[in-house]
Formats: structure tokens, C-alpha cells, sequence
């Protein structure tokens, strides 16, 4: 978007170490690239750190070591306003996510938060909340909408900033079916690159065509979804389990571009 | 859960009142209140006057009179506190009912009675004809400190998703045989308590979280701001300024 | 407690409003610093100000908190008021911001607490008993071993003082201010004896509270913050939370009994002013403390149990205390509930402490 050197990927991690102040190291050097407009899934079993990496991408942790660069651009203290503008992360309970006190303010608060005001504001505010078919809530409290529809509006809040990435953690969880379909039309519609942190395998087969696994620290794999998912033994390396009765082999898949 | 019950207290319409800036309305009652307070007791058809202008307002604004008289109950326990006054106050004794009671306390009891009760009228019809997010508002532009509404908008916010919660932990106590009957099960309690707390800051620090990454800096962007037009400042005086002109009837005559 | 509009002379609430406005104005400033980290949050304070969302979700607690109810016996129940508890959990400042604030909006929202009296409110519930509380609670906890058993004893001190605390202020705002001329000696007596009751509740409550947080996140208890840096320096490194976690158990049981006698010491001064007064004044002070006692009680029930719905009234029946005895049997009953209380708290307390921590997540 505000990038005219068009090829740098959206996403550039690099040797990413980082350890807790406590002591407890998560990341153990992680290296991943992601392109312009693809949609990737992040894998991984739980304390793999996944969500220790997401908040590298938007610098609310420092690095250790490594780097991250988003669109080109490093994460570093200098270029923290910017960096949040392009990475818009959806945190996993949308109530932390959604603390203004309409749909319409919360939305609108990343936009204003980088300076934008009035009509501008407005409009950035109505076509996020399209995006995700919510524009008739706009006036609506957060806490009066159901679950399904409080994510969807997460995802609007984050959409409002035009992100160059849309980080999602576990984007499906405590979603019913109705409302896991609605997301996954939505983030089908966008066109904007999607890194998906999820356990929801079958999910992520649907909307991702490459996955990653997150595994102690490091990348332990990076391909099709698909054939990560039918690698029996790296997926039980992993702790990853597929649901009851799933076949990621009997599921075709029109794969998109790339 | 959390979803779909809407804040009791205030009472959606449309009129005159409920049309009016926030600002407007909390400073109007605030004002009325101050007024009403500074009338001496002596003059008792003052606050009938003013009951008949809190009436009038109510009437204005269609808000039922039984939903105001119940919400008036929250005064009751000081309603017992007055009553009480005429026997214990020291003073002229006179006999009402056969009671030997004292007049500065009756006069005590019948000037907290009439304020308080006057007051909670005000308080009520501003909560009942002004949405909470107006509110916040108004309270903004009286330029009460800006973090100060912040802190009173996120616990609005996340009030009722803190009580929910605590509502679930009490179902998960009962669920598995729990039942509070006395002291010794005040350590159950106060452990779930502690959790409440443990998870309220949790959840503040992942909302911080939430906002930085969506770029704040330390501030909140003002995205509403409410005015008013003289007019509307105009119509929101009536009820103080006529307050005014009773009360200082009330200390002329 | 909340004071309704038309209980203290205008003078007094406007000059009342100025205090309140000016701790509020210091508090702001004190609260930034007071939120400033945690032990996890550190590393991620790279922008951004802590102070509103969790100075706001700590309102909110607080606001829920004193809507759980206690069960004391035959279907009588208390609740916290949350001022101690706030000023140990989250530091004086922020414990007055979040006090203030939930006062304010059950001024306005609830019309609990008269408009004008906002400003004696605010004194007397949001700054009297956090920086009593607090002000207690650090000397104590200067005093004391420093282990998480004292700090939960000095909670328990705390606590109980600042509930008579803020009746004292309120007595001495009433003194200044009163619309109606009762004796002050009875007012004084009769709130400050009843809320010694009442602060007995209160102390029982916060300590156990404070005591389940800091069995979990040491770290999350502002007054005890000392206590666990401290700790932490020590190992710095590997082993992450076991320095938290260490019970230090011989210490402890010596500075159980001595907090033990002084809250039993206090509770017996506070009980022996409510009877120099009770005696000074016999007449008509049972009757003020009875019905103040139940307009306590009721009041509390209909402040905060369902602010959102029905504002029931409750318990207002039990108008049978009489007898000039009143002011004795009450000095008598704090004694032995304090003592009792102190008894079965004690024992549970060292029943607890093995497995304090891992009870406290099975009740989540």
C-alpha cells in the first residue's frame, strides 16, 4: 500500500531468539517469510511460542536476537507507530480486544490513535465494519453482541488500520459452525496477507494453502498445508492431532493463486 | 452470556430530555441538586415545588412514575436514619401520636428526607434519560480529568464481563456441592475472589496489550465529542434556574 | 455508607469536593507509577500507559467484588466495601482512582450517594480507607518478617482498621457539617462501634483474598511487591517461579501469634472507646446503634447486591435490640467474634498452607 518497493515480503523474520525476563526462553531462533498476499497458518502445540512470536511482530516484545521486518520495514522503537499500523493482530478473546465502549469508537480507535479524524475516520470506520458484514452494529456495545459477532468486529478494528498482515490467534475458538463459516467467507474476501495462529487444523487446511510449525522454539516445518497435515509423524512429533474421522487427503482444494 | 441484557436503568426514548446533551443534563441536575440542598428546611412548600419540577420533568421525559418511585428505594436506609432523628436529637420535646419526640429532630429528619429524596429523583432521571456512553461523555466535556473517564468507561466496559464471570465461578462452586452458608465457607469465597481479581488484571493487562497494538500512545483519541447549542443549554436551565427562584423565595420569605 | 444529598450543609460537601478533588488530582499522577510493571509485563512496556485499562478493570472488580456475598448466619450476609482491599492489591493511588471512580458512577448511575455529597463520599469510602489501609499496612509489613503469612496478616489489620477509619471521618464530617444537630459523642459511638463489627467482616475477607492472590501472583499484590523482587534477586535466572513459592514456614508461625495479639490488641482499643462512650452516653445509644446497625446492613444489601436490577430491601425487620445494654453486649460480641474469628481463621489458615496454592487455582 505505502510501500512502492514492491517485492519486500510482508513478513521477514529472522533468527528470532527471545527469553522471558523471568529467564524462560521461547524462541529459540525462528526464521519465516511470508509473501505479499498469501495466507499462511501457524502451527504448534500449546507452549510452542506462538503467541511469544506474534508479539514480536508488532514489537510489544524485543527481540533478543533477530530481527523482524514488516513490508521492509524493522521493527524497532523508532518505527513502532508505523510497524502497529501494518500488523494488525486479533487477540484470541475479542472482549480484551473490543474495550471501547461502542463497535463503532473501538473500530475507529486504531485509525484515530494514527491521527485520522472526521470524515475520513468515519468512512474507515463503516468500510471495515462492512467487510465483515457488521455496519448495522455500529452503535451497538461490544458486550451486547454474541461471540461470533465480537470477533468478526476484533477483525473489523484491526482491518480499520489497512494492515499490510492480519495476525489472527486462534481465529476460530469458541466459534459455533454458522460462525466459523461467516470468518472464514470474510477472511477468504480479504486481500491482505494472513498469518493464522491456530489449532484448528482443519481450519487452517481451509483457508491457508502453506502452514508452519511452531515447535519448541523453532520452525520445525514450512509447506503445503496439505501435506504437512498428512505427514503422520511430523504431525505427532508435534503434539498435532487431526479431529475424529478428518482426512486431509479426501478434502480437494481449489488453491488460489500462488 | 454477557450478551443481550441491556442496562436497566436507563429507559430508551425519545423526548426532549433524552435529546439533550449529556453535559447539559449532569450539570442541570448537579445544579438542581446544589440548589435544593441550600434551601432551608424551614420552607417546606419550596420542595414541594420542587418535587412538582422534578415531576414535571419526568412527565416531559415519559419516564413511567413507577419505575422513578422504585428506583427511589436505594434511599431507604437513610429514610430509617431520619426516622430516628426525632428521638434522639436532643431538644424541644413534643407529642406526635403519643411519641414524645423532639422538634429539632423532626426537622432534622424532614430536611435529610426531602434533600436526599430530591436528590435521588434528580440522580435517577439523568440515569434513566442518558445512555451510559453519553454519559461518559458529558463527563468528558465537564473536563473532569481525561484518565479519570477512561478508567470510569473501561470499568463500565468491563463490568459486566468481570461479573459474568464471577456469576460462572459461583455456578462452578454450586455445580460440584458448593453452598455458602456462613463463615467457614468465607475461604472458598474469598479465594474466588482472588482469582476474580487475579483474572481482572490479566485481562487489563492483555486490553493494554490489545491497545498498543493498535497504536496508543498514552492518550485516547477523541473520537465523539458531544456540544450543545445555547438552545439546548437554554432548555437544560429551566429545571435549575426555576429551582433557584424557589429557593430564594424560600430565604426571602 | 453512601451519603445521600441534604445529610451534610452545602459549606462542608462543596469544601469536601475540593479534598476529594485534589487527592484525585495526586492520585492521577501517583497511579502512573504504581501500574507501572509487574514481574511479566516488563519486557512489554514499550509504549503506551498501563494506568486506564488496568486501573479500570480493577474498578470493575471492585464493583463485582462487592456484589459477593457473605454469608454470616441465619441468611444475614456482608460484603467488601473494597477500599483496603484495593489499596493493598493495586497501591493507595490507584486504590483511590478506582474507589472514586465506582463511587462516582453509583452516584450518577444509581443514584446511590447524592450528587452533592459525591465529595464526602469520595472522602470518607475512597481516600479514608485506602490510605488508612495502606498507610497501616506498610508500617506493619516494616515491622513484621517478611513473608506473604505477615503480609496477610497486616491485610487483615488493615482492613479492619479502615472500616472504623472511615466512619471517624464521616462522624468528623458530620461534626463540621451536619444538617442536624444529634450528639456527636453518639454518632461517634454508634458508627465507629458498628463498623467495628463490620470491619471485622471486612478484615476476615480482604486477608483471605489477599492471601489467594498471593498464593498465586505474588507478584500481583502491590504492597507485597517489595517482598517478592527481593526474593527473585536472589536466584535470578533458571528456576522461575520457585523463589515466589516458598512458604518460610518456621517464621511464620512466630509472626502469626504476634499479629494475632495485635489485631486482638486493636480490636480491644476500638472496643474500649465504643465503651467509654456507651457509658458517657447510655441514653438513647442503643437505639442508634441498633438502627444504624440494620441500616447498615440494608443498605449495603440495596447499594450493591444487583445494582443493575432490583434494589431489594432486606433484614430491615430486626428492630428488637433493646435495653440499655446495648453498648456493652456490643463491646462484648466484637471481642469474641474478633477473637473467634482470628481462632478459625488461624486454623484454617495453617490447615491451608500446604496446598494454599493449588486450592486456590481448583477454585477458579
Amino acid at each position: 500500500m505505502s510501500q512502492p518497493t514492491a517485492p519486500a515480503p510482508s513478513l521477514e523474520v529472522s533468527g528470532l531468539a527471545y527469553a522471558y525476563p523471568d529467564g524462560h526462553q521461547a524462541l529459540f531462533g525462528v526464521d519465516l517469510t511470508v509473501g505479499r498476499g498469501e495466507r499462511v497458518a501457524l502451527l504448534g502445540p500449546n507452549g510452542a511460542g506462538k503467541t511469544t512470536l506474534v508479539l514480536h511482530l508488532n514489537g510489544i516484545l524485543d527481540a533478543g536476537a533477530g530481527t523482524v521486518r514488516v513490508a521492509g520495514l524493522p521493527v524497532e522503537k523508532r518505527n513502532l507507530a508505523e510497524i502497529r499500523r501494518r500488523v494488525g493482530i486479533v487477540f484470541q478473546d475479542p472482549d480484551d480486544q473490543l474495550f471501547m465502549p461502542t463497535v463503532r469508537e473501538d473500530v475507529a480507535f486504531g485509525p484515530a490513535a494514527s491521527g485520522l479524524r472526521g470524515a475520513e475516520l468515519e468512512e474507515r470506520v463503516t468500510e471495515a465494519l462492512k467487510q465483515v458484514g457488521m455496519e448495522e452494529y455500529a452503535n451497538r456495545p461490544p458486550h451486547h453482541l454474541s461471540f461470533g459477532q465480537r470477533r468478526r468486529v476484533a477483525v473489523a478494528t484491526v482491518l480499520a488500520m489497512r494492515p499490510e498482515i492480519l495476525v489472527l490467534d486462534e481465529p476460530s475458538s469458541n466459534l459455533d459452525p454458522a460462525s466459523r463459516r461467516e470468518l472464514a467467507d470474510i477472511l477468504r474476501s480479504l486481500d491482505v496477507t494472513v498469518l493464522m495462529v491456530t489449532h484448528d487444523l482443519p481450519y487452517a487446511l481451509e483457508l491457508c494453502p502453506r502452514a508452519v510449525i511452531l515447535s519448541e522454539g523453532v520452525i520445525a516445518a514450512d509447506d503445503r498445508t496439505q501435506d504437512l497435515l498428512c505427514d503422520e509423524k511430523l504431525m505427532r512429533n508435534h503434539r498435532l492431532e487431526l479431529p475424529f474421522g478428518f482426512d486431509p487427503r479426501s478434502v480437494t482444494l481449489d488453491v488460489p493463486r500462488l | 452470556m454477557g450478551a443481550g441484557h441491556a442496562h436497566k436503568l436507563y429507559r430508551h426514548g425519545h423526548s426532549p430530555v433524552h435529546d439533550l446533551p449529556p453535559h447539559c443534563k449532569i450539570a442541570a441536575a448537579f445544579c438542581f441538586v446544589v440548589v435544593v440542598v441550600s434551601t432551608p428546611r424551614e420552607s417546606v412548600w419550596a420542595f414541594g415545588l420542587y418535587a412538582v419540577l422534578l415531576g414535571a420533568v419526568t412527565a416531559f421525559a415519559r419516564i413511567p412514575a413507577g419505575f422513578l418511585l422504585k428506583r427511589l428505594l436505594i434511599e431507604v436506609p437513610f429514610v430509617a436514619f431520619a426516622l430516628l432523628m426525632p428521638f434522639v436529637v436532643p431538644g424541644e420535646q413534643t407529642h406526635v401520636l403519643g411519641l414524645s419526640v423532639s422538634v429539632p429532630g423532626l426537622w432534622g429528619a424532614w430536611n435529610v428526607l426531602a434533600k436526599g429524596t430530591l436528590g435521588v429523583a434528580a440522580s435517577v432521571l439523568l440515569a434513566s434519560t442518558t445512555e451510559l456512553r453519553s454519559l461518559l461523555l458529558g463527563l468528558q466535556r465537564l473536563k473532569l480529568p481525561p484518565l479519570l473517564v477512561q478508567i470510569a468507561s473501561f470499568m463500565i466496559r468491563y463490568g459486566d464481563v468481570i461479573t459474568d464471570e464471577m456469576r460462572r465461578m459461583s455456578i462452578a462452586r454450586r455445580s460440584r456441592g458448593f453452598e455458602a452458608r456462613g463463615v467457614r465457607q468465607w475461604g472458598v469465597l474469598a479465594k474466588s475472589a482472588g482469582a476474580l481479581f487475579i483474572r481482572s488484571y490479566e485481562r487489563g493487562e492483555r486490553v493494554h496489550l490489545a491497545m498498543v497494538s493498535r497504536g496508543y500512545a498514552g492518550s485516547m483519541p477523541v473520537i465523539d465529542e458531544v456540544t450543545a447549542s445555547r438552545t439546548q443549554w437554554a432548555h437544560a436551565a429551566v429545571l435549575p434556574v426555576l429551582a433557584l427562584a424557589i429557593c430564594l423565595l424560600g430565604w426571602t420569605l | 455508607m453512601h451519603v445521600p444529598d441534604g445529610f451534610i450543609d452545602a459549606p462542608v460537601s462543596a469544601a469536601a469536593g475540593v479534598v476529594a478533588a485534589g487527592a484525585v488530582a495526586v492520585s492521577l499522577r501517583g497511579a502512573r507509577r504504581e501500574l507501572g510493571g509487574t514481574s511479566r509485563s516488563s519486557a512489554a512496556e514499550s509504549g503506551g500507559e498501563r494506568t486506564a485499562p488496568l486501573a479500570g478493570l480493577v474498578a470493575a472488580f471492585i464493583f463485582a467484588v462487592q456484589m459477593l456475598n457473605f454469608p454470616v448466619a441465619a441468611g444475614t450476609s456482608g460484603h467488601l466495601l473494597g477500599g483496603a482491599l484495593a489499596a493493598i492489591l493495586v497501591g493507595p493511588y490507584t486504590g483511590v482512582l478506582c474507589v472514586t471512580v465506582v463511587l462516582l458512577m453509583q452516584g450518577i448511575l444509581f443514584a446511590d450517594g447524592g450528587l452533592t455529597a459525591l465529595g464526602v463520599n469520595v472522602v470518607v469510602m475512597g481516600i479514608t480507607t485506602t490510605v488508612v489501609a495502606y498507610a497501616l499496612f506498610r508500617g506493619l509489613l516494616g515491622v513484621l518478617p517478611r513473608t506473604r503469612r505477615s503480609v496477610t496478616a497486616a491485610s487483615f489489620v488493615a482492613a479492619l482498621v479502615s472500616v472504623p477509619a472511615a466512619a471517624g471521618a464521616f462522624t468528623l464530617i458530620y461534626w463540621i457539617g451536619g444538617t442536624t444537630d444529634i450528639p456527636i459523642g453518639k454518632v461517634f459511638t454508634a458508627m465507629v462501634g458498628v463498623h467495628v463489627l463490620i470491619g471485622i467482616g471486612e478484615a476476615v475477607i480482604t486477608a483471605l483474598t489477599v492471601g489467594a492472590v498471593i498464593a498465586v501472583r505474588p507478584d500481583l499484590v502491590h504492597g507485597a511487591r517489595g517482598l517478592t523482587s527481593s526474593l527473585k534477586l536472589r536466584v535470578d535466572g533458571e528456576l522461575v517461579d520457585a523463589p515466589a513459592r516458598q512458604p518460610a514456614a518456621p517464621v511464620a508461625a512466630r509472626s502469626h501469634r504476634g499479629i494475632w495479639v495485635t489485631g486482638l490488641v486493636t480490636a480491644l482499643v476500638l472496643a474500649g472507646f465504643v465503651s467509654y462512650y456507651a457509658s458517657a452516653d447510655p441514653d438513647g445509644l442503643e437505639k442508634v446503634a441498633a438502627d444504624q446497625g440494620i441500616d447498615k446492613k440494608t443498605e449495603e444489601h440495596a447499594a450493591k447486591d444487583s445494582p443493575l436490577a432490583d434494589y431489594g430491601v432486606k433484614d430491615i425487620s430486626d428492630t428488637r435490640i433493646s435495653g440499655g445494654l446495648a453498648g456493652v453486649i456490643g463491646v462484648g460480641a466484637t471481642v469474641v467474634v474478633g477473637s473467634g474469628v482470628f481462632y478459625v481463621v488461624r486454623r484454617r489458615r495453617t490447615q491451608d498452607a500446604p496446598d494454599g496454592t493449588s486450592r486456590a487455582g481448583e477454585n477458579v
